[in-house]
């Protein structure tokens, strides 16, 4: 392992911004808040550009010993960072696209009230984020990924005045705490059984072990408990409800946290785990069947939602879910591969629908916007690079990196025709759903005067944006971001032609066993290629069928569809199957016997009854205090009485 | 030569008064001489002890507690003045103002 001492200022340099942004913010003038907020994270990602820069793949990883924390007996977790190939490509995701976004919300969140504690917030996410990257240990990573989760509860609940925003924090919270029980316990067992929480020394010791294919043991517990880990952070079945909600946060949060970067943390804890994985091809999978399963279950209610945000966050589930595919049939570089391009495309397909609501003033609904293609050019321009990425349109970045997952779940030794058959056709709903947006929002005429005409008035959805009136174009401050992501939408996904990606990657995680294969195979790979292109094509003529040439399509198929079409526009009722079987149990049984039985009669009583019998014993005892002087000296010559005759008695004894 | 025993006796007679006269009294002068009927029921112990064993100690205590006594008189009959200026009585029973 080489040293690089430069390591440990990567995630500090954020927790710098924060600290003084938190702690000085609310007297600094804007442009102060502005200026330390941007420099901090900008500095980060300019020395992760560095350590890029000088990154060889002969000296890596690089190792950074920060300090000891924890020494217990034989058991030891330090301060130490790590990088190597796998972390590389997070490092420079995460700085990247997190500088832009940054460099976005300057301009979005200009006139909110609470512009530095958006931006403390924001820094802090970023230090969370680096420190579960660069991680070294499982225990660094889970102060990480605890703590984006913090960051994610924060920033959901930015305008926590607002019930809904508040809700959907703790439901984000709440949510994640159950997979975070399955990712301590994961940890607990990696520690009873191999002594160590450090990458290195773990795998190490996992690595001489066989792979758990006649049943299930232990391998086989940890990976499925750090899955439900994973299941949790990055919103598959059967956690992903808090992610739509997750929305109620302001835009670029939406586009930071919830799409690019903290929901992949549970992408990457797999690919990093993945010795352990590579030996429990149960918990493989599990974790390819979720995803998959996810995708497709994802994609279909993206189908029908209208507000533009929903769209964008249940079709972050579904290709979330494309990443756990590619994990579950060991195409770990696949999955990594698809997170990065996903970072970009997601990220600015975000920030776009950001730019758009801001031009709008406030409105999220799709059915109120149309024809902004023209008051808008530029977000439109963007948003369209994003899409065609996203529906898997080649040359764009999606279409390099869905396609190579969809390939490995057909190809690989761990995959299945199933896996490719549901990834193909959650592909051309991707495709729909997308182009549904873009014609939704961007053809046809205007919606937004029109429905003003009635009275009804459009409320601002996102407090810090102004007023209704003409669409109008977002300031540079926020097209530059949107123009380098659309370019990285554009030419991401090149880094993937030949498998070069796969290559940089296998010192992490091994050359890939059908490599020698693949010649023999390249005429089915080209054919597959061509299926998604088409479907993704398909997708886009339906949509445009439904949405531009015919509009009035779209409600009569809802119509003849009936009470599917009901289930999908309610999200299957996933929402209220857990409020009546989780949720209100709970609450009840909590009600019942935690707060009326223990709470109140064993706690309340206890402390009550206890000050109750002290006041008591004091009201008898008070009346000695009578201010009668001669009662107080009938007392103390009692007392000395009492004194002279014990010592009389013990002089006697003697 | 009279025996200590009878010095002793003496003196607890004379403390026995004091405490008594503290606790019964209600005249606050009355109490205060209580105790300097206490202190001296001590001296007289003190200087009989001193006499008995020749040990010139407890004859140099008996000065000490005259020079403290003296000096608690002086202030002790200040602060009975100023009681009397304020409530107008040396009753202690009326003065009681620090009960709950």
């Amino acid at each position: 392992m080489t040293q690089n001492p430069y390591l440990w200022l990567i995630p500090t340099l954020p927790l710098a911004g924060a600290a003084i942004n938190g702690f000085l913010g609310r007297r600094s003038s804007k442009t102060a808040v502005t200026t330390i907020a941007l420099v901090f994270p900008g500095l980060a990602f300019a020395l992760a550009l560095w350590i890029a820069f000088g990154f060889s793949s002969a000296a890596a990883p690089y190792g950074c010993h920060l300090a000891h924390w924890i020494r217990s007996g034989n058991f030891s977790a330090d301060f130490s960072f790590y990088l190597d190939q796998l972390s590389l490509v997070m490092l420079l995701v995460v700085t990247g696209v997190g500088f832009l976004i940054h460099v976005y919300s300057v301009g979005y969140m200009a006139e909110d009230p609470s512009y530095y504690r958006f931006f403390t917030y924001l820094n802090l996410f970023m230090f969370f984020m680096l420190m579960l990257i660069l991680a070294n240990n499982y225990l660094v990573m889970f102060i990480g990924w605890e703590g984006v989760g913090l960051a994610s509860y924060l920033l959901i609940g930015f305008w926590f005045t607002k019930d809904s925003a508040a809700s959907a924090g703790k439901k984000a919270f709440i949510v994640n705490r159950i997979g975070d029980f399955g990712f301590l316990i994961a940890l607990f067992l990696i520690i009873q059984h191999f002594g160590s929480l450090n990458f290195t020394e773990v795998f190490n010791k996992v690595q001489p072990l066989g792979a758990e294919t006649s049943g299930a043991g232990l391998l086989t517990a940890i990976g499925i408990l750090l899955m439900v880990g994973a299941c949790g952070k990055s919103a598959q079945i059967p956690l992903y409800v808090w992610l739509p909600d997750a929305m109620e946060g302001p835009t670029p949060v939406s586009a930071l946290i919830h799409a690019a970067t903290m929901v992949t943390a549970g992408v990457y804890m797999v690919a990093r785990s993945h010795v352990i994985f590579e030996r429990a091809p149960i918990a493989l999978t599990l974790v390819a069947i979720i995803g998959t399963l996810t995708a497709l279950f994802a994609a279909t209610i993206g189908i029908t939602q209208t507000d533009i945000k929903k769209v964008l966050a249940y079709s972050t589930v579904s290709q979330l879910g494309y990443m756990f595919m590619a994990c579950g049939v060991g195409a770990f570089s696949a999955g990594i591969f698809h997170l990065m391009t996903h970072a970009f495309f997601k990220g600015l397909l975000f920030l776009a629908a950001g730019s758009v609501i801001h031009a709008v003033g406030g409105e999220q609904d799709m059915r109120k916007m149309g024809g902004l293609r023209s008051y808008i050019p530029w977000t439109f321009l963007t948003m369209g690079i994003a899409t065609l990425a996203i529906a898997g349109i080649p040359p764009f970045a999606g279409f390099w990196s869905k396609d190579e997952i969809l390939w490995k779940a057909f190809s690989s030794e761990h995959g299945s025709w199933i896996y490719w058959l549901i990834g193909v056709i959650t592909a051309f709903i991707t495709s729909f759903y997308m182009f549904r947006l873009l014609f939704m929002t961007f053809f046809g005429d205007y919606q937004g005067a029109q429905v003003d005409a009635h009275g009804h008035g459009t409320h601002g959805h996102e407090q810090g944006v102004h007023g209704h009136g003409e669409p109008h174009e977002s300031p540079a401050v926020m097209l530059v971001p949107l123009m380098i992501l659309a370019l990285l939408s554009v030419v991401g996904g090149l880094v993937g032609i030949g498998n070069g990606f796969e290559h940089f990657l296998a010192p992490v995680f091994g050359t890939s066993t059908e490599t020698a294969a693949e010649g023999a195979s390249h005429g089915t790979e080209l054919l597959l290629m061509a299926v998604s292109v088409t479907v993704a094509v398909l997708g886009f003529l339906l949509a445009f069928v439904l949405y531009v040439s015919k509009p009035e399509l779209p409600k009569k198929i809802a119509a003849s569809l009936g009470s599917l079409y009901d289930a999908v526009l309610n999200k299957y009722y996933v929402d209220e199957i857990y409020a009546k079987v989780f949720v209100k149990p709970l609450v009840d049984g909590s009600t019942a016997v935690l707060w009326q039985g223990v709470d109140r009669k064993v706690i309340d009583d206890t402390v009550n009854n206890a000050a109750d019998g002290a006041r008591h014993v004091s009201d008898e005892v008070r009346h000695m205090q009578s201010g009668n002087l001669r009662s107080y000296a009938g007392w103390i010559a009692a007392g000395a009485a009492v004194v002279i005759a014990y010592m009389v008695w013990r002089g006697v004894g003697q | 030569m009279v025996p200590l025993s009878y010095y002793l006796v003496l003196s607890g007679i004379l403390f026995a008064c004091g405490v008594l006269g503290f606790l019964i009294k209600r005249n606050i002068i009355t109490i205060f001489m209580s105790i300097e009927l206490m202190l001296n029921g001590v001296n007289l112990s003190f200087v009989a002890f001193a006499a008995h064993w020749h040990a010139l100690a407890g004859q140099v205590f008996v000065f000490f507690v005259m020079v403290v006594a003296a000096a608690e008189a002086a202030v002790g009959l200040a602060i009975i003045i100023s009681v009397y200026r304020t409530r107008e009585t040396l009753n202690v029973d009326q003065v009681n103002l620090l009960k709950l």
